[in-house]
């Protein structure tokens, strides 16, 4: 389809819109995050919209979708400017979102959740079955074989992104916006979001694909679209942008390496954390692995294969039925994440806005929560807990209103900030789970050398990640789980994709 | 419309310095009780010259101190995202409880002085036991605090009945001289009930904004799933909310007991709803998370002052007391609304 051509909307009711952004402009009270932005979206196309953390990409994409009302500036759909009173107005014309952060009501099933405010009715009365078909039909496609009445509680991180997915899909959309739907999705399922995603484009959908991880936007955009500080800097043909010029485009100066160089782990006697046999029922069987002062231990595996039950079992959060927990070389038990963190190990999950940050709190209070005795003498000095926020902000470099909540943080900053509340207890062990999801390549990179130097002051580091890029490029080991078991420990000499997923999925022969 | 061009000189956005301004704007949640209650100051004011009197401010706050108390200690539950229903029977119970216990000692003890700091060392432990019964019942038993109080709602006031055979239970005559005072002495002209009320509200305040306590509570009324990855003694904190609240009832009691000397079953009768209202009048919300003391309060006087209003002149039935203090409650709660 020829994209410059809007005047073919109306062949076709599922043909997609055409966009054009005019001087948008908006302020969130004194705070201006978008300055002026123009910019057009064609049909048929996959636009890679790209940018840092903070750069307005979201605060666009929800202005498009009606969420946010515009400070200044007009959006033309398909010639006719347009204001939209809120997303159920957008979405009647066709724009839906899939935001950044999960939007599911917990305690409604998965159906219920695809359907909420546009439920099925037959007479007066909700026609649940009709519901339950269409789900299950969406859900297929996006490669979800779970039960459409499973309760989006039980639901793993991942699942609920592919159900968000597919109510997308429900809706009919004829622009359709995806705010990092890969972020914590493993490959074979992005594989198929992939397919997804062509075949939407090839029906003729406008599609804002939103992502951090260069290698997809290069794989399925066809143009890419950079934003910088609330500004439109530049767009490109994807396949005449290289990754690294995408990269500079973004941050604004050239990137050197990604990586920080590998240290060789020191020998040491005792492991700092020697876990033995552990059992969570119904998501890890019988692990066993040591974690040695100084080292960066990596857990691979695809979505479901137990990692992060793991770990919540290791901290007291799942019921553990068998196993020995050793931290610098003495048994432990652990009931609480609080017996954890009293002996030197914390853990960052991997669901920021359900067990990372508080989302309405603010940023100081966030911080702060875990060592608050450190700031009560007895009564809670906020100067002191101020200075520990300046010094988050400056040591990670957390961009945003110090004075206001963390919601009002982008993702990305949002994961800087719950790294640093993490960390504020000065644990010997951190356990992060997927730490750059949603992160930006230049803050990726903070983060990495992060990790690497809070290795080299001789703490244990563990990271649970589906980005193999990260695992081979920071771990010196890398232990793979599958259906619950570990079934190898890399060594960092044989790190390479094709052997980890080939561990993960279970095609490893053995030599 | 044309698209707005954008300024040269226009200041980027360094968000790292932003202003702090932002967060600094006019809060409706924070100044909308205290607007409503100068506004009532002004109309009693105007409508009775009797209402501005020393004495009958002072009227009004001796009688808001007991909910006033209690509220203290409901504001902390209900921004942990729990209820306390049963206060008011508690209040009942506690209160025949220490009548019952003093009375027995009078005729040992020889010192009414004595026997009295007994029975209110007792009121304040029973009270404290109850409160922790309760949370220990929500977290270890993991029942909702609604069913659990709801429970003890009834099973305290038939307690109370029973103990009193249907009837009341009255302070010894004995003791009402050494007793008295706590209701009805004042210090620097001002009632001890008010001196309490003071201290509690202080106190609170502090416990709730300048404690590690305080910020769990929030935070677990927040998202109590993030608290707990986030090393926060969730259940321990609850527990603590439950047992503060009961201290309360147990505090609000022992000043309440000497002005009538006695229980009955009527004693406390709907207190809870009086005490969840000042919380809920004063801004916190009732889906736990975020909340003030000062709020409290004001909503705990504002709506006594809504009856002392209607007491002092004839516009309105006293009768309707109850229902301007709806009114007022639904309206409060309709200026506090969140935008969607
Ligand atoms: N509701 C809000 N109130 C105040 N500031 C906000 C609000 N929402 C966003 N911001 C600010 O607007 C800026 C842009 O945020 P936005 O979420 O659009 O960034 P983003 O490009 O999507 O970043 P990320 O890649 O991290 O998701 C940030 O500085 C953020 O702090
Ligand atoms: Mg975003």
């Amino acid at each position: 389809m020829n994209p410059q051509n809007a005047d073919l909307r109306n062949a076709n009711p599922r043909s997609g819109l055409h966009v054009a952004f005019d001087g948008i402009t908006k302020d969130f009270g004194a705070v201006r995050v978008l300055h002026g932005v123009g910019f057009d979206l064609h049909p048929g196309r996959v636009h890679g919209l790209l940018g840092e953390n903070g750069a307005g990409k979201s605060t666009l994409m929800k202005i498009l979708a009606g969420y946010h009302a515009p400070t200044a500036g007009t959006i033309r759909i398909d010639g006719q400017p347009t204001r939209f009173a809120g997303s159920r107005d957008a979405e009647e014309r066709g724009i839906v979102l899939i935001h950044q952060e999960l939007n599911l009501a917990d305690d409604l099933t998965v159906a219920q959740n695809m359907f909420l405010g546009h439920e099925l009715r037959r007479g007066w009365l909700l026609d649940d079955r009709a519901m339950r078909v269409q789900a299950a039909q969406a859900l297929r496609q996006v490669g979800f074989d779970g039960d459409p009445d499973t309760k989006v509680r039980d639901l793993i991180v991942a699942e609920k992104q592919l159900v968000e997915i597919a109510k997308a899909q429900l809706r009919h959309a004829r622009l359709l916006i995806m705010d990092e739907p890969t972020a914590s999705l493993t490959p074979s399922e992005c594989e198929r979001l992939f397919g997804l995603i062509a075949r939407l484009r090839d029906d003729g959908v406008t599609i804002v694909y939103i992502s951090h991880k260069l290698d997809e936007v290069e794989r399925i955009t066809d143009e890419v679209i950079v934003m910088r500080d609330g500004r439109f800097v530049a767009r490109a043909p994807t396949a005449e942008t290289s990754r690294r010029r995408m990269a500079t485009l973004m941050v604004g100066r050239e990137l050197t390496d990604m990586f920080p160089e590998k240290r060789t782990v020191p020998p040491s006697a005792t492991p700092l954390m020697a876990v033995r046999d552990v059992t969570v029922p119904g998501w890890a069987e019988g692990v066993s692995f040591d974690l040695h002062p100084g080292e960066i231990l990596g857990f691979a595996g695809l979505v479901g294969a137990g990692r992060t039950e793991l770990f919540e079992g290791i901290l007291g959060l799942r019921p553990r039925s068998a196993g020995r927990i050793e931290l610098n070389g003495k048994a432990v038990r652990l009931r609480t994440p609080r017996e954890a963190m009293r002996h030197g190990l914390t853990y960052l999950s991997e669901d920021r806005k359900g067990k990372g940050l508080h989302t309405s709190m603010r940023l100081r209070d966030n911080l702060t929560l875990m060592t608050l005795r450190h700031h009560a003498h007895p009564l809670l000095s906020h100067a002191s807990e101020d200075a520990a926020l300046a010094r988050a902000v400056t040591a990670f470099g957390i961009r945003g209103d110090p004075g206001g909540t963390a919601a009002s943080l982008s993702g990305g900053n949002q994961q800087k900030l719950a790294i640093a509340k993490f960390l504020e207890p000065d644990p010997r062990v951190f356990v992060l789970d997927e730490p750059t999801r949603g992160v930006d390549v230049g803050a990726k990179r903070d983060i990495y050398f992060l990790i690497e130097r809070l290795a080299a002051e001789r703490r244990g580091v563990i990271v649970i990640s589906s980005e193999l890029i990260e695992l081979i490029g920071l771990c010196h080991r890398v232990i793979v789980m599958r259906g619950r078991r570990v079934t190898a420990t890399l060594p960092a000499d044989r790190l390479s994709e094709e052997e980890l997923i080939a561990h993960a999925i279970g095609t490893h022969t053995r030599h | 419309m044309p698209s707005a061009p954008t300024p040269a000189t226009e200041v980027r956005t360094d968000a790292a310095a932003a202003p702090r301004k932002a967060s600094r704007r006019f809060d409706p949640h924070r100044f909308g009780p205290l607007l409503g209650l100068a506004l009532l100051l002004v109309v009693g004011t105007a409508l009775n010259p009797d209402f501005a009197t020393w004495d009958n401010l002072m009227n009004v706050l001796t009688r808001t101190a007991f909910i006033g108390i209690i509220s203290i200690g409901m504001c902390f539950v209900i921004i942990s995202g729990g209820i306390d229903l049963s206060v008011g029977s508690m209040a009942a119970l506690i209160a025949g409880g220490m009548i019952l216990v003093m009375n027995a000692l009078a005729g040992s003890i020889a010192s009414p002085v004595a026997v009295v700091a007994i029975g209110m060392v007792f009121a304040v432990t029973l009270g404290g036991g109850f409160g922790l019964m309760h949370g220990y019942l929500i977290t270890r038993g993991r029942i909702e605090p609604f069913i659990v109080t709801l429970g003890t709602l009834g099973i305290f006031r038939a307690v109370l009945t029973w103990l009193a055979d249907g009837g009341a239970i009255t302070l010894d005559n004995s003791l009402s001289d050494a007793y008295g005072p706590v209701y009805y002495a004042s210090l620097l002209g001002i009632p001890i009930p008010v001196w309490v009320f003071i201290l509690a509200a202080v106190a609170g305040a502090v416990l709730l904004n300048r404690t590690p306590f305080g910020r769990y509570v929030q935070a677990i009324g927040s998202n109590e799933q993030v608290a707990r990855f986030a090393a926060v003694d969730v259940d321990g904190v609850k527990l603590l909310t439950y047992g503060l609240l009961g201290v309360c009832v147990g505090i609000a009691t022992l000043l309440y007991v000497p002005r009538l000397g006695s229980a009955s079953p009527t004693t406390g009768l709907l207190w809870e709803l009086e005490a969840i209202a000042a919380v809920i009048v004063g801004g916190t919300s009732f889906k736990g998370g975020e909340g003030r003391i000062a709020g409290t309060i004001i909503g705990a006087v504002l709506l006594s002052v809504i009856s002392n209003i209607l007491n002092l002149t004839s516009i309105i039935s006293v009768y309707l007391n109850a229902a301007v203090q709806g009114c007022v409650i639904i309206a409060v709660a309709f200026l506090q609304r969140r935008r969607p």
